[in-house]
């Protein structure tokens, strides 16, 4: 029990809320670019929302022919085909679009057709390690759903929050959520990562991985209105932050090291997965701190008041050490 | 919150440990698991955490009702039983009967033609929804009758539907009888939505055979090919010279009074072909029709195509018969199967196809493994290093945690796909954040010189309300998650709300037995954490 390490001091008194004059005009910015690149470049769509057959190659020999791999398949005449190694010199994987027919059906009927000559073409050569089809149908639905659901989930936490919180709360940790979708979706976008349904998975992951976060320093906020009800909303903030500092720290450490593990040795399928997994655990972090709490401020939370006897007197064997810093 | 009742902890142990003896049978390869389990008695739960396909191989196929190609054969059918009252009743129409996209209409122009025809017309309608919620005053179909005798036969969006459903239900028996005929897989077929047909069936990487079993309707029907100048035909394709046919459209026999197809080879000329035999009334039906018509040509139409149309030689009486054309005997053998299982009541169309080979589901798995044991070791480390005793006690209350998940999943025959490991890997971030918060707390409460009881209790109590909300609101993403969300994002969403279920679970109790078991047994009067 001798040796421990201490990732941060005990009585960290970091200023917090003194940097949201810079955090909420980044915070804007990365938000406003990412529309713009949204826009501008636009979400590499995997196939289950566009639609179009994604197939992994393995190469029976002991290195697949991009070259020959590639001018085969486009010789096939179902439009460009995308050929990228995969993971290894062995493995290829190959996408085509969907295709084009006057009717849904038809289309459908086609996409199977591309699998059938896909399975002639390479058969011999290479093993089909995944096919994956998807019709126009289906994907639109996805779309559709994965919109839903991240609509449906963010009132939810919206409903629960403002049952155990003021409305401020419940507002600022939807703000602070939705500013980490946003920007998660804007690494999507920058790292030209595929976005799949699995990348839904994610999205979702961050919001629930965020909101913990801004849960757990809300919590703790709440608390510390009740302690000092004559101190400025900001000073409240900062020794709330401060408090919890150690366990934000050590908890986004821990996680990030989990899905660190993942995303190097987890397998090609999962390293969009992690990666953008890694990418929410820092900025849900962030938003807790930067985003989340100063929202309050601007939300007009509403400080002390009610019962004036047990204003800033801390409670039987409260810091004195934080008493004191509150009050200088 | 350290005061434990003897009761208490002996019910958290047992169910801590129970939770562990449910995971043992995940933790084993098939075969030890099959050695070690089979023979014990059954109430042993030995039910392991199936793979998902993207984890152990095979096919996922999602198939929809062609709705555009049932609707048309619903009209059909319409106009069939319309046309069929007219002639029952001797009612003249004025004009034909026009099709609707979802009815027909037609015209009468007489009264007392529309007095007769009206509750005949009405009884083709049933009432729609009745099985659930008792009759709802809709019927399958709307009549509506205007003044000039213009009459008008729409189905119901309710009538639509419950067709689409029985059509759906149909078409998994017909399903299962095509896929099952091999009986070496286990696949599964289960409805999705109203009108989407999932089969699963694990291993099978190639899944050609599988889709062109799944795509045919496989409709078998024995007409005669018009005779010149016939009324009441339509034109069909010839499947060997792609000539078009004139078809007579009255069916004299279908392929659901079949009771037997096989392959099988002409014994004349060597072809592969289908035998096949008619139930009593196909095979009374073959007969007179064919005692009728000696001499004229039978089209044997398959699909709406005619695979073949022999010259009547003699009546066909006994119920039997064959189907020749320019068949492989690949062709006839996949053909006599879908004779057999029966045809599908409507198109299906293939919308989604997933198939992942067994190699590269190993792999996956070695990856997923491999990370996971990585990750919960660099987790266990840090924790060490930053809390020591207190480290280990939650390495050990998180690895109870991810065993105690694994028996769920198992217990509740969840499958387990590739996120769904990542699922695993977030929950044992989550569960470590449990006891961080714990932890952090109790450290915060004996700076502020508390003695060390006090600490522990104000820091468990002060900490789990944090962890409960903080929980339940992912908890409410999960769930979202699990509703809205599809095939793998399911597994995902299932592993982590069990996740955090384990993780409030062992947080409350097992960790704080722990630490309690540990006061009683030091008495330290400060906690260093």
């Amino acid at each position: 029990m001798a040796f421990r390490l201490r990732f941060i001091p005990d009585d960290t008194k970091f200023p917090f809320m003194g940097f949201r004059a810079v955090s909420f005009p980044a915070s804007a910015l990365l938000s406003v670019l990412t529309v713009i690149v949204f826009f501008a470049i636009g979400v590499n769509f995997g196939i289950d929302f566009k639609g179009g057959t994604l197939v992994e190659l393995q190469a029976k020999g002991a290195q697949a022919n991009i070259s020959q791999v590639r001018e085969k398949s486009n010789a096939l005449g179902f439009g460009s085909v995308e050929v990228a190694e995969f993971g290894s010199p062995r493995e290829l994987l190959l996408r085509l679009e969907l295709q084009t027919a006057p009717t849904t059906a038809e289309q459908e009927k086609a996409q199977q057709n591309v699998v059938t000559k896909l399975r002639e073409t390479f058969g011999n050569d290479y093993e089909f390690r995944r096919v994956e089809v998807v019709g126009p149908r289906v994907s639109g639905e996805l779309v559709q759903n994965g919109t839903i659901g991240v609509i449906v989930g963010i009132i939810g936490v919206l409903i629960y929050l403002c049952f155990r919180f003021e409305w401020q709360f419940a507002i600022g940790a939807v703000i602070a959520t939705l500013h980490d979708i946003v920007l998660t979706i804007g690494f999507f976008v920058v790292m030209q990562l595929t976005f799949d349904m699995t990348s839904l998975a994610v999205i979702l992951t961050i919001l629930g991985y965020s909101l913990n976060d801004t849960v757990v320093v809300y919590d703790r906020i709440r608390e510390m209105l009740r302690k000092y009800k004559k101190l400025q909303l900001y000073e409240v903030i900062d020794i709330a932050i401060n408090s919890t500092l150690s366990r934000t720290v050590i908890t986004a450490t821990t996680t990030f090291l989990a899905m660190l593990a993942m995303a190097i040795f987890g397998g090609e399928v999962l390293r969009s997965f992690s990666l953008a997994m890694l990418f929410g655990i820092v900025i849900g972090t962030y938003s807790s701190i930067f985003i989340a709490a100063p929202i309050l401020i601007y939300l007009g939370l509403k400080t002390g008041g009610g019962d004036p006897a047990k204003d800033d007197k801390p409670e039987a064997g409260a810091p004195k050490a934080a008493a004191a810093r509150a009050k200088a | 919150m350290m005061r434990i009742s003897r009761i208490k902890s002996i019910l958290i142990i047992l169910a801590s440990l129970l939770g562990c003896l449910l995971a043992v049978p995940s933790l084993m390869p098939e075969t030890t698991r099959k050695a070690v389990f089979g023979s014990l008695p059954a109430w042993v739960p030995q039910k392991a955490v199936s793979l998902g396909l993207d984890l152990q191989g095979g096919a996922h196929v999602l198939l929809e009702i062609d709705k555009p190609d049932l609707i048309r054969s619903m009209n059909t059918q319409l106009r069939d039983d319309v046309r069929r009252v007219m002639r029952e009743e001797r009612v003249a129409l004025q004009g034909g009967i026009a099709m609707q996209p979802r009815g027909v209409q037609f015209r009468i122009p007489q009264a007392d033609d529309r007095a007769r025809a009206l509750p005949k017309l009405r009884l083709l309608a049933q009432p729609a929804g009745q099985q659930l919620f008792g009759p709802t005053g809709t019927q399958t179909i709307d009549l509506v009758e205007a003044p000039d005798g213009q009459i008008t036969m729409t189905y119901s969006d309710l009538g639509l539907n419950e067709r689409i459903r029985r059509v759906g239900q149909q078409t998994i028996e017909v399903i299962e009888k095509r896929i099952n005929i091999d009986g070496t897989k286990e696949p599964s077929i289960q409805r999705q939505g109203l009108d989407r047909i999932l089969v699963q069936v694990p291993g099978l990487t190639d899944p050609q055979q599988l889709k062109e079993r799944l795509g045919r309707t496989a409709k078998l029907q024995f007409r005669f090919v018009a005779e010149a100048g016939a009324a009441d035909t339509e034109q069909m394709r010839n499947r060997d010279s792609g000539q078009l046919v004139a078809v007579e459209r009255s069916v004299i026999v279908e392929g659901e009074d079949l009771i037997d197809a096989q392959a099988s080879f002409d014994q004349r000329t060597g072809q592969p072909i289908v035998n096949f035999r008619f139930n009593i009334r196909g095979s009374q039906r073959f007969g007179d029709a064919t005692t009728r018509g000696v001499g004229r040509q039978l089209a044997i139409v398959l699909d709406n195509e005619v695979i073949s149309a022999p010259v009547v030689q003699t009546p066909i009486t006994g119920g039997s018969g064959q189907i020749s054309g320019q068949f492989s005997v690949e062709q006839v053998n996949s053909l006599s199967l879908l004779l057999r299982a029966g045809a599908l009541p409507a198109k299906l169309a293939i919308i989604e196809e997933r198939t992942v080979g067994a190699g590269l589901g190993a792999d996956s798995i070695r990856a997923g493994l491999l990370a996971s044991y990585l990750a919960m070791a660099l987790v266990a480390v840090f924790m060490i290093v930053t809390y020591g005793f207190f480290g280990v006690v939650a390495v050990i209350a998180v690895t109870i945690n991810v065993f105690m998940l694994l028996g769920l999943l198992a217990v509740i025959g969840a499958t387990l796909t590739l996120p769904g490991i990542a699922g695993i890997v977030l929950t044992v971030g989550m569960a470590v954040d449990a006891n961080v918060l714990i932890y952090e707390r109790v450290r915060e409460e004996a700076r502020m010189g508390r003695s060390a009881i006090s600490a522990l209790d104000a820091g468990f109590e002060r900490a789990l309300s944090t962890i409960v909300d903080a929980n339940l609101t992912t908890l409410i993403a999960a769930i979202v998650l699990f509703f809205l969300g599809s095939g793998p994002v399911r597994g995902f969403a299932v592993t982590l709300s069990l996740g955090i279920l384990t993780t409030v679970f062992t947080a409350f109790t097992l960790s704080r037995l722990m630490i309690a078991t540990w006061y009683r047994w030091r008495r330290p009067s400060k906690v260093v954490i």
